[in-house]
């Protein structure tokens, strides 16, 4: 596979806490090309966003660790490098922008500062220079009259201005990759969809990569390439976005596909699928999401699936699939 | 900015004439007659009487206040009983070696509790952690008194490293320029003077600055653990920036914040603990002077320090309050 | 049946009252710090009481040819200058302290909490009255406010009672404001002002018990601060008068002996430094167990 970008090969990151070992990411394994979105999706607990900090080897230590695997960004193992060398990686080629914008701001400077303060880093501009580059950057970002807005507080901002201030600080490096952890989670719908497209647009332009963290299928189905679905640190299903939407190979994605409200069905009430996350203290021996499968049989709660390749691009870990079993 | 400077400035004044009200009404009504103490135990009846008519303490207790405060405001604060010298010449002449003492203790109290705070909850748990949260409770709990006569036990008597008391060997007082010796000696670039000066306040320093520089400590501690779980502080972290960057650039500038209200409050702490600390090394600031002045009922001089402590902790506590403003930028200057 | 029912809903009432003091005592005897100081204050406590019989001299006195002596066998902690056993005066001191320190809080707390919670309650003028009072009182550094006071009342121990629960009860006054002003819209509170309960029953009854987890915590940590200005009081010859024992007074008159007998200023000091501690660390403990939500 040439322009392969990030390969991310049976990692495994654990939590050692007092109660016992939480593997929150168990063997997971995924690649990305470049100028690719690909979309990883679970719900909370899945380990999502803790694969996406094993990436930035951000995960808090202790208590966590990555134990086992291996992740290679342009040819080089991130997981070898040195904490100096990983710096000069975050925010210069692989950035993230997170979760809440209310408070990823730090709030006692501006946010000129804080988008200057990468580009001081990593591109040693001086800091005039680097402050009319994080104009220019918000300008990007489509902040109005942006000369004035990169003297303000965070505080002074509404939180989809702020997730413009993240998204401008993230690619003012023009990062090769960009990990949206839930970028648009916590705004409002209409902002939701205006940030989604200001992503896509400055992927457009820059060229950049993304993998966007979310649990959130219609954010993936708006602009995804590729899934790769999560449930209890593993990756259950992946596929081009098309085809997942088209035929869910897991029981646990149609479970999430039936849970996206729909405006052309007119459902009484939303599909939900049954019982809560395990304790990942004490995952069931055999596939982790037996206990909530509406389909699940005998055997699926003794043996582990693995995760097989059925079809070109089509990656399934379970039972019931033909050849899922492998 | 400017117009909540001023407006703080202007709500001073009901404060500063409430301080002297109440000092005024709290002596005026519990103290023995002032004209009986002046003239001593063989005055006649008749001589107090007159005394006190000359002394105009036969008006009304409001005409003796108004009188008293534009008095005040006039800079007479009467004259010591003790000494006969104008009270405010007095305080004048003390006030001095309390605002060195003072800014030495805070100064202390400030560096080392942050660093202590900071070091500790990096290394929360830690045996650095462990021992320096002993050492902020021992702080806490002992009498910084107690804490200063040990140490004289212990390097003055036993070592011989340090002066007993006072506050420079005798002759070696620099060129009366601030009135504080350290800045004097530097200025005048006396050095002899600057080691001498320096060696008299290390103890006395200390000790007046180890119970709020417990109280920082802890505070700095608590509040740091907290913003590093902040999610701004894992941003700061994903830009590629170093931990020590993380920690002091972005970490501490937030934590700072209520740190600073903290070492505010500490300004009262250390204006009752230098009256103690004074005793203790015979530091001849206003805090020893109040002391003697109440041993010896002279209560135009207790009158005038108490109104002159209270009106520089007031005005302490503004400038905190506005360097609280400048530090936060969310606070809203109404 | 339906009074076995009713039966059973009373005891489960009864368990429902029981249980956050079970809980909460469930929670502060996990805290070993605690409950080390606990069991300190606890024998102290008993010492103070039984003083008399436990010290082994009289603390007042004292025999003149034995003054100044180093601790040995027949003095635990030495003896001073007036040949007094140190040791039986640090016993008599715990009284002292013991005393002041609670007498100061209880009339701090009792005063605070009536003034606070009037100003809290009513809010309006007579709040903006109070409270300014207790600002004006706040903007002075308390232990020289307390200075300030003995110089006023004259020196002796029931005058510094008096002068530390005044410069520390605005400081009570305003955290039983704060929390009245917090429970006083609670539906409850209406409830039983719209069934015409008089406002001094609202008050005790209805928001006062709802308010006690953050004055108890405070009323613990305040004693230290009592019994430390108290020591602070007597070092300066204003509190506790000679020949009385008292821990600062102690320290006071040891003073003068420190080159030749230092250990007349060592023992009363770790007497206070511990007895303190002891008080800081149960208040903490209290703290954390009756709300473990402030626990860092």
């Amino acid at each position: 596979m040439d322009n392969l970008l990030l390969n991310v090969e049976d990692l495994k990151t654990h939590f050692f806490l007092d109660d016992g070992v939480v593997p929150a990411v168990d063997g997971v394994s995924f690649h990305l090309r470049k100028g690719e979105t690909l979309a990883v999706v679970g719900e909370s607990g899945s380990g999502k966003s803790i694969t996406s900090l094993s990436i930035m080897r951000l995960v808090p230590a202790p208590p966590g660790r990555i134990v086992g695997g291996r992740i290679t960004f342009a040819g080089e193992d991130l997981l070898a490098k040195s904490e100096k060398e990983m710096r000069d990686v975050r925010g210069n080629r692989i950035s993230m922008i997170f979760q809440e914008p209310m408070t990823s701001l730090n709030p006692v400077y501006r946010v000129g500062d804080q988008i200057a303060e990468s580009l001081v880093l990593h591109k040693r501009m001086k800091k005039k220079e680097a402050l009319e580059q994080a104009v220019e950057m918000l300008r990007l970002t489509g902040i109005p009259s942006p000369e004035k807005r990169v003297r303000d507080f965070p505080h002074q901002m509404s939180g989809g201005m702020r997730q413009r201030v993240m998204i401008a600080m993230a690619l003012c490096c023009q990062p090769e990759l960009l990990i949206a952890d839930e970028p648009t989670t916590a705004l409002d719908v209409t902002i939701q969809a205006q940030i989604l497209e200001l992503m896509q647009e400055l992927q457009r332009q820059m060229n950049t990569s993304i993998i966007l963290i979310t649990h959130d299928l219609a954010v993936v189905a708006e602009v995804a390439d590729r899934a790769v679905v999560m449930y209890c640190g593993k990756v259950v299903e992946e596929a081009p976005v098309a085809e997942l939407f088209e035929n869910p190979l897991h029981p646990y994605t149609r479970g999430l596909l039936n849970s996206i409200p729909r405006l052309d069905e007119n459902v009484d009430r939303l599909f939900m699928i049954d019982g809560v996350v395990p304790n990942m203290l004490r995952l069931p021996p055999g596939c982790a999401f037996a206990p909530r499968c509406p389909e699940a049989r005998e055997h699926c709660r003794e043996t582990a699936p693995r995760l097989t390749r059925v079809a070109p691009g089509r990656l399934v870990s379970c039972l019931l699939v033909e050849g899922g079993a492998a | 900015m400017l117009r909540y400077v001023i407006k703080r400035i202007l709500l001073l004044i009901p404060v500063l004439l409430g301080i002297s009200f109440f000092v005024f009404m709290v002596l005026h009504l519990f103290t023995t007659d002032p004209a009986a103490l002046m003239l001593g135990q063989h005055a006649t009846n008749e001589q107090v009487a007159a005394l006190r008519e000359e002394l105009g303490l036969n008006d009304p207790v409001w005409v003796q206040f108004f009188r008293f405060l534009s008095d005040l405001v006039q800079g007479d604060f009467g004259r010591s009983l003790m000494t006969r010298a104008p009270v405010l010449d007095e305080i004048f002449s003390r006030f001095p070696a309390t605002v060195e003492l003072a800014l030495a203790a805070i100064f202390i109290a400030a560096i080392v509790g942050i660093t202590v705070g900071v070091v500790s909850a990096v290394k929360q748990y830690s045996v650095f952690d462990y021992f320096s949260m002993i050492g902020a409770l021992l702080g806490v709990s002992m009498p910084i008194f107690w804490l200063g006569l040990m140490m004289i036990v212990l390097f003055s008597l036993k070592l011989h490293w340090l002066p007993v008391s006072g506050r420079i060997d005798i002759g070696m007082e620099p060129v009366h320029i601030t009135g504080l010796y350290i800045m004097d000696s530097i200025l005048t670039r006396d050095w002899e003077s600057l080691k001498s000066a320096l060696l008299h306040i290390i103890m006395p320093a200390t000790a007046l600055a180890s119970y709020s520089m417990a109280i920082i400590a802890r505070m700095t501690r608590s509040t740091m653990l907290e913003v590093i779980r902040q999610d701004y502080i894992r941003t700061a972290r994903a830009k590629g920036l170093k931990e020590t960057v993380v920690t002091y650039r972005h970490a501490l500038r937030n934590a700072l914040i209520p740190v600073i209200t903290v070492i505010g409050l500490q300004m009262g702490v250390l204006m009752g603990g230098a009256v103690l600390t004074e005793t203790v090394f015979s530091w001849p600031g206003i805090g020893s002077r109040l002391v003697d002045a109440i041993l010896a009922s002279d209560y135009p001089m207790v009158q005038g320090s108490i109104i002159f402590i209270a009106t520089v902790f007031v005005v302490v506590n503004l400038v905190v309050d506005l360097l609280y403003a400048w530090l936060d930028p969310r606070i809203k200057y109404s | 049946m339906a009074e076995l029912a009713k039966a059973t809903v009373e005891t489960a009432e009864i368990d429902e009252l029981h249980s956050p003091l079970r809980e909460f005592w469930r929670r502060l005897s996990k805290n070993k710090l605690a409950m080390v100081s606990l069991v300190f204050l606890l024998g102290l406590t008993l010492v103070a009481l039984f003083a008399p019989y436990i010290a082994p001299y009289d603390p007042i006195n004292g025999i003149m040819e034995e003054s100044l002596q180093a601790p040995n066998a027949k003095h635990l902690l030495g003896t001073d200058e007036l040949g007094r056993d140190i040791l039986s005066r640090i016993i008599f001191g715990a009284r002292i302290s013991l005393r002041v320190g609670l007498l100061a809080v209880a009339i701090a707390l009792s005063v605070g909490t009536v003034l606070g919670s009037i100003a809290g309650y009513y809010g309006g003028k007579i709040d903006l009255i109070i409270m300014r009072f207790m600002d004006i009182m706040l903007s002075f550094p308390s232990l020289l406010l307390a200075i300030a006071f003995m110089a006023v009342l004259g020196r002796g121990v029931e005058n510094a009672v008096i002068a530390i629960s005044i410069v520390t009860m605005p400081e009570y006054a305003r955290i039983v404001r704060g929390s009245v002003l917090s429970v006083k819209e609670n539906e409850y509170v209406q409830a039983a002002r719209a069934i015409g309960n008089r406002d001094a029953a609202i008050i005790f009854k209805h928001i006062l018990p709802n308010v006690m987890a953050p004055i108890i915590v405070r009323g613990t940590l305040g004693i230290s601060t009592a019994i430390l200005e108290t020591a602070a009081l007597g070092f300066l010859g204003l509190g506790v008068q000679p020949p009385d024992a008292e821990w600062g007074t102690m320290l006071g008159s040891g003073r003068g002996y420190l080159f030749n007998a230092p250990h007349l200023v060592y023992f009363p000091g770790i007497a206070i430094t511990l007895t303190v501690m002891a008080f800081n660390l149960l208040g903490d403990g209290l703290r954390d167990a009756l709300d473990p939500r402030l626990r860092q």
